[in-house]
């Protein structure tokens, strides 16, 4: 690992002002940027640790209902969080879902929506690649690439986002609090994430020092709670990122669908709101029949990108049962493989 | 960069320490302070051997600058049991043959011991295999250390009775 200046501000304007200068990078639960540096893929020339900045490791509630995640809180403890897991089941659930209890532990709000893909040509230093180097060329082409994009993927880059927390934020709508050099500015977390296009090394919404403070979930996200879940198919049961993954959240009145909401991940550069399918659903029955042509709808314009033709259809069944699933309405308590499509759904068994 | 001073309870102990920033939390255990029971198997938090509790909770310290946990509270594996006196969770891995070469071993002990302290899993194997999926073990003694934590479980939860009553 490189040589590297470190220091912790004790506030938030100094944090923003050492990280404005250039070869920066905030260190908050460092699961990822240590990983990074340690495989010669960053290599800042100032690390700035923000995991003790103060205030921001508090979950408020907000006068108009919706709720506010500082940037600092753990991914395990707002999981844990009974009134939270309450309120915003496909949250937890996805949170869960992610890596393991230790890295659940260390690993943050923030970090979590800034983690780098995983494609493992970016992760190969020897390997072309656009977003560690911009211009280089792209080795995924062609490549070892049926994990890649399926959704949204250019010519110069076909990675995935690999976050399942960013997946049902995006969903329900989240927006995130950035505190930059001119003061604070909220961006929807729909926005917040790029596609590659011609820059796939450009991948959010910040700039040079931003500092995201927290998330926010706004009030109407709660009124999903009954009946919203997170579904992920991977390569094992657990500790191991999506090849595919899908929120659902509804608001089902008399067989009919009032409110829809629904998210793909591992399937594209960001967090992937269907929209599409959402238009479907809305005022439709609640049935196997609109729940498959919702999926037809959120894959519409899915192309493969390599040898991932598979992952196409293996999205519209995901959405299919995460639809199911959520029509049946959100488990008590959560399965004991949270997200698994094989864990027996939902949850019951599970439940002493 | 020059090194900075930091300040770690390791095992009860107060430690005063100059680190190179870039040390881990994991090198710092095995190659300052001889504490080798921590092991390094991956160094990039997919295996779980490097496991300890920081303040409580369970992390991989490979992941960890030492200088990030400036003033924190460590325990290793060599902390764990009362002289020599096996902690129940090593009583219980011996017994159940949760260990086999041993290497993973300290790790999957301290990730018990965090799974324990979080109450989450309860005795339900599936949520104990669940809560333990971050530590890797080519040994395969899966099987053994299920057993060992379900029978550690019952007799903390005993123990905390009797200290009630
Ligand atoms: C083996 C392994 C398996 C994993 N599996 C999964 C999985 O299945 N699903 C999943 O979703 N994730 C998974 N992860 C990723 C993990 O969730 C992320 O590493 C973690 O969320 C990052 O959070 P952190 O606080 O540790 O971030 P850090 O590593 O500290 O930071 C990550 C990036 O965000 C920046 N940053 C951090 N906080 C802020 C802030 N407040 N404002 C501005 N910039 C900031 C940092 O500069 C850095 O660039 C896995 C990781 C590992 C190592
Ligand atoms: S897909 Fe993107 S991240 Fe992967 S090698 Fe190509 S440019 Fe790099
Ligand atoms: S050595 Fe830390 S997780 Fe493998
Ligand atoms: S105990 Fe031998 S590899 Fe795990």
């Amino acid at each position: 690992m490189r040589d590297f200046d470190y220091i912790r501000p004790a506030t938030i304007p100094d944090a923003i002002a050492a990280a404005a200068e250039p070869g920066s990078a905030y260190l908050a639960g460092g699961t990822n940027l240590l990983d990074l540096m340690k495989g010669g893929i960053a290599s800042p020339e100032r690390i700035v640790d923000i995991s003790r900045l103060p205030e921001l490791n508090r979950i408020e509630r907000l006068d108009d209902g919706g709720l506010r995640i500082g940037a600092l809180v753990r991914n395990a403890d707002l999981a844990h969080d009974a009134a939270f897991a309450k309120a915003y089941p496909a949250v937890a659930e996805a949170l869960l879902s992610g890596a393991s209890a230790q890295l659940r532990n260390a690993a943050t709000v923030g970090g979590n929506l800034l983690q780098r893909t995983r494609c493992s040509y970016f992760y190969d230093t020897a390997s072309a690649c656009n977003k560690r180097e911009p211009g280089a060329g792209c080795d995924a082409l062609g490549g070892e690439n049926r994990l890649h994009a399926v959704l949204g993927w250019s010519d110069a880059c076909i990675a995935t986002h690999p976050s399942d927390f960013c997946v049902p934020l995006v969903a329900l709508d989240a927006v995130v609090e950035i505190e930059g050099k001119e003061g604070r500015r909220h961006v929807t977390l729909a926005e917040f994430h790029r596609l590659p296009g011609e820059t796939p090394q450009r991948e959010n919404a910040l700039e040079p020092g931003d500092l995201i403070v927290a998330v926010r979930l706004p009030a109407e996200a709660a009124s999903f709670a009954a009946n919203a879940r997170y579904l992920k198919v991977r390569e094992r049961t657990s500790y191991a990122f999506a090849v595919v993954s899908a929120a659902a959240a509804l608001v089902v009145d008399g067989g009919k669908i009032r409110a829809a909401r629904l998210a793909l991940g591992g399937v594209a550069a960001k967090p992937w709101r269907a929209r599409s399918a959402e238009a479907v659903l809305l005022g439709a029955d609640a049935n196997e029949a609109t729940f498959a042509s919702a999926a037809n709808a959120a894959l519409a314009d899915a192309s493969p990108s390599g040898d991932n033709a598979f992952k196409i259809e293996l999205a519209r069944r995901i959405v299919v049962r995460a639809l199911t699933s959520a029509l049946a309405g959100t488990p008590e308590r959560l399965p004991a493989l949270p997200a698994s499509p094989f864990s027996s759904a939902p949850g019951a068994r599970h439940d002493a | 960069m020059t090194s900075l001073p930091i300040t770690l309870t390791i095992n009860g102990h107060r430690h005063e320490l100059e680190v190179d920033p870039r040390v881990t939390l994991l090198d710092l255990l095995r190659e300052r302070l001889d504490l080798t029971g921590t092991k390094k198997g991956c160094d990039r938090g997919q295996c779980g051997a490097c496991t300890v509790l920081v303040d409580g909770k369970r992390i991989n310290s490979c992941l960890a600058l030492a200088v990030s946990h400036d003033g924190a509270d460590v325990l290793t594996i060599e902390g764990v049991a009362h002289g020599e006196e096996l902690h129940p969770v090593q009583a219980a891995f011996i017994a159940h043959d949760g260990f086999q070469c041993g290497f993973c071993t300290p790790g999957q002990i301290m990730s018990t011991l965090g799974l324990i302290a979080e109450g989450q899993a309860g005795d339900d194997p599936e949520r104990i295999r669940e809560g333990l999926s971050g530590n890797i073990c080519r040994c395969a003694a899966y099987g053994g250390i299920v057993e060992a934590v379900l029978e550690a479980q019952e007799k903390l939860a005993t123990a905390d009775r009797r200290a009630a009553a």
